[in-house]
């Protein structure tokens, strides 16, 4: 029998994101300091009604579901997939107020593709918006990279039960300290070294191609963020094309390549084992998934004549794939180019290292290295079974951190995630060829965005349909979270009609 | 006669001299048409007019300017002498000059890394920018003054509720 939600549960769910709200709100503090610092009042003045709204509508919902009681598993779930639909709308409205957005819809479709660290963008005359609103732009990745829950464990919650079904909520079921809210303060420790070494070397390469130095540490952070936190924005339309520098090529590669390993593999490099980078399943497979696409990216280049040395041909090709590969979606190509200059083995490459994605415990979207790892290591088990005598007892391991053994549940469960990422790819790409885009073309779009990768082949503009943008917008969502609390929140709605 | 025949040659050289295939495409081209159909116009010579956005980034004797036309930005490689004629770059703040410029136009440039960009040969400013004054938008600022409002009520509330 299926129960119907109590009062109670929507009060505690009703609560706790009220919290989130006013703890979003806070973060939109950091904008304002920015504006007065750059003196730009109109963009203050949205900010500041962007806080007034978010802490009386918070505030309402602390009030009216005041409650002390602890989140339960459904509970968790429901509260942080939730969450990032709230704090979509929320972010939403003063990137809405500055008027480089030409709907409601649009500036959602940019703060979900911010907080999913995604990448796509719809807005318009980037190259005059406000320092501001790009700030709050490369923000909110920052924000959403972490994990938005993961703040509210950092900052403003101080050791409760429910603390871990928000987390595991959030597509991270790794503990690298004891307790998840040590974990979350580490992964903030690892991302604010990063971001100062980040910062500092992209604003001297900055300043060395010739841009002046306030500019060149704004985008230096700005890039950072969108780096580090494998999201993909930039503060120019040209995205990483605008910098026309090898060098700032190179740092960003550098930093998403950092950003899609996991934090658990950080901690593990900080305290001195760097063997774990080579011994980890999770690298070895990142590494020939690397190669895999890459081959199949440079041959289709290289059959195309587009790129007639190896130089240029690898700074192109491997840029876009690596970005794609980590789920970062910079670019240094127009998003045409793609179409026009690109063939279709080249695009199947991008695609795949799209579809792969980075490392669990990252900040990078998609089936994920771990699960690839595991799956492969399946196959190898299977195979072994098939050649071996059959008395013969085959145990399959893998590294990761520690040695684990390779167990059934672990497969059942990382085919589960790798089969929904491949009908979220295909389902997005359905919607796309209804609209009438080709079928390569609405797959590349599609998987950038469930994966939350940002690379675009130019389907993604102000122009496409409304659906579209929803479809794109459910499935940066989705993606990001991975479906656990997708699910959840489905089961709740269900329950809430059908159950009694 | 043979004055008039010499005469005529020499007209009919000028109408149809022989110009480079570089030359026959010097026209005006948008960023859009540039981007989709790079492969007919890569190494041709064309024209491409738009606002100097962002930095004037300097690399020796020569610097790269990038050109937003309203569609996209292109990057245009100009010697740092043309570059100083630019006053106004781009941004919240300010309107960028506006320039008509000449130039071999690439897909995937040799020179740079592959990208798509135009190395100017000659430009000329069609408009000067200036600085944009940011005028205070008082329908935000009475919203504000609202919103703070009902929070306060609210606060009021509060306290009235604890008492």
């Amino acid at each position: 029998m299926i129960l119907k939600p109590r009062l109670e549960d929507l009060k505690i769910i009703g609560f706790y994101l009220g919290k989130i709200i006013l703890g979003l709100a806070l973060t939109m503090a950091i904008p304002i300091l920015i504006a007065l610092g750059f003196g730009e009042i109109n963009p203050a003045l949205d900010f500041f009604i962007s806080i007034e709204i978010s802490v009386l509508l918070g505030l309402l919902l602390v009030k009216i579901c005041q409650t002390d009681k602890d989140l339960n598993w459904m509970q968790g779930m429901i509260v942080v997939s939730l969450s990032w639909v709230i704090a979509m709308i929320f972010g939403a409205i003063p990137l809405y107020l500055s008027g480089h957005w030409k709907s409601f819809l649009d500036a959602c479709f940019d703060a979900m593709s911010g907080f999913a660290t995604t990448g796509l963008v719809l807005v318009q005359d980037l190259d005059h918006l406000s320092y501001t609103h790009n700030l709050w732009r490369h923000l909110i990745m920052f924000l959403g990279g972490q994990g938005i829950v993961v703040i509210a464990l950092s900052f403003f919650v101080r050791g409760f039960s429910g603390a871990f079904k928000m987390y595991v909520g959030e597509a991270r079921d790794e503990k690298i300290m004891p307790n998840v809210i040590n974990t979350s303060r580490f992964i903030w420790l690892v991302s604010i070294v990063y971001l100062v070494l980040g910062t500092l070397a992209l604003g001297v390469t900055g300043i060395l191609n010739g841009m002046q130095p306030l500019n060149a540490f704004f985008h230096g952070a700005c890039n950072f963020m969108a780096a580090f936190d494998t999201g993909g924005f930039s503060p120019q339309s040209q995205n990483i094309l605008y910098y026309h520098s090898l060098a700032y090529e190179v740092i960003t590669v550098i930093l998403m390549v950092l950003g899609a390993l996991n934090f658990k593999l950080h901690y593990h490099l900080w305290m001195g084992n760097r063997k774990e980078l080579i011994k980890n399943i999770e690298t070895r497979t990142l590494f020939v998934t690397i190669i895999a696409t890459f081959s199949a990216v440079a041959v289709g280049l290289a059959q195309t004549g587009i790129y007639p040395t190896a130089v240029m041909l690898f700074r192109k090709g491997f840029y876009q794939l690596i970005s794609g590969h980590t789920g970062t979606g910079f670019q240094t190509i127009y998003a045409q180019q793609f179409g026009t200059d690109w063939n279709q083995l080249a695009l199947v490459g991008v695609i795949l290292a799209m579809a792969l994605g980075g490392a669990v415990c990252s900040t990078t979207g998609a089936i994920k290295m771990l699960r690839i790892g595991i799956i492969l290591k399946a196959f190898k088990e299977d195979l072994k079974r098939i050649i071996m005598p059959e008395r013969a007892i085959i145990i399959e391991r893998f590294h990761h951190i520690k040695e684990v053994f390779l167990e059934d549940k672990l497969v059942r469960s990382a085919l589960m995630i790798t089969l929904a990422y491949i009908i979220l790819y295909g389902l997005g790409a359905l919607v796309g060829m209804f609209y009438g885009y080709p079928f390569l073309g609405a797959l590349f779009e599609s998987t950038s965005a469930a994966a939350n990768v940002g690379l675009s082949c130019g389907i993604t503009n102000v122009a496409m349909p409304a659906v579209l943008k929803v479809t794109y917008i459910l499935q940066m969502w989705a993606g990001r979270l991975e479906f656990m609390s997708v699910f959840t929140i489905l089961g709740f709605l269900f329950a809430a009609v059908k159950g009694k | 006669m043979k004055k008039e025949f010499k005469l005529i040659l020499i007209i009919l050289f000028l109408v149809f001299i022989p110009r480079g295939e570089k030359a026959a495409f010097a026209q005006s081209f948008s960023s859009s048409e540039l981007i989709r159909n790079a492969r007919e116009y890569d190494g041709k010579i064309i024209i491409y007019s738009g606002e100097v956005i962002g930095d004037v980034m300097s690399r020796g004797e020569f610097a790269w300017v990038n050109i937003n036309d309203g569609e996209n930005a292109l990057g245009v490689w100009m010697s740092a002498v043309s570059a100083k004629e630019i006053k106004f770059k781009g941004n919240y703040k300010s309107r960028g000059d506006r320039l008509e410029i000449m130039g071999e136009f690439h897909r995937a440039c040799f020179e740079h890394g592959g990208d798509l960009d135009i190395h100017v040969q000659s430009l000329r400013k069609i408009e000067n920018g200036r600085m944009v004054k940011e005028r205070i938008n008082f329908d935000k600022v009475s919203l504000g003054f609202i919103l703070l409002g009902v929070l306060f009520l609210i606060w009021i509330l509060t306290l009235f509720k604890h008492k």
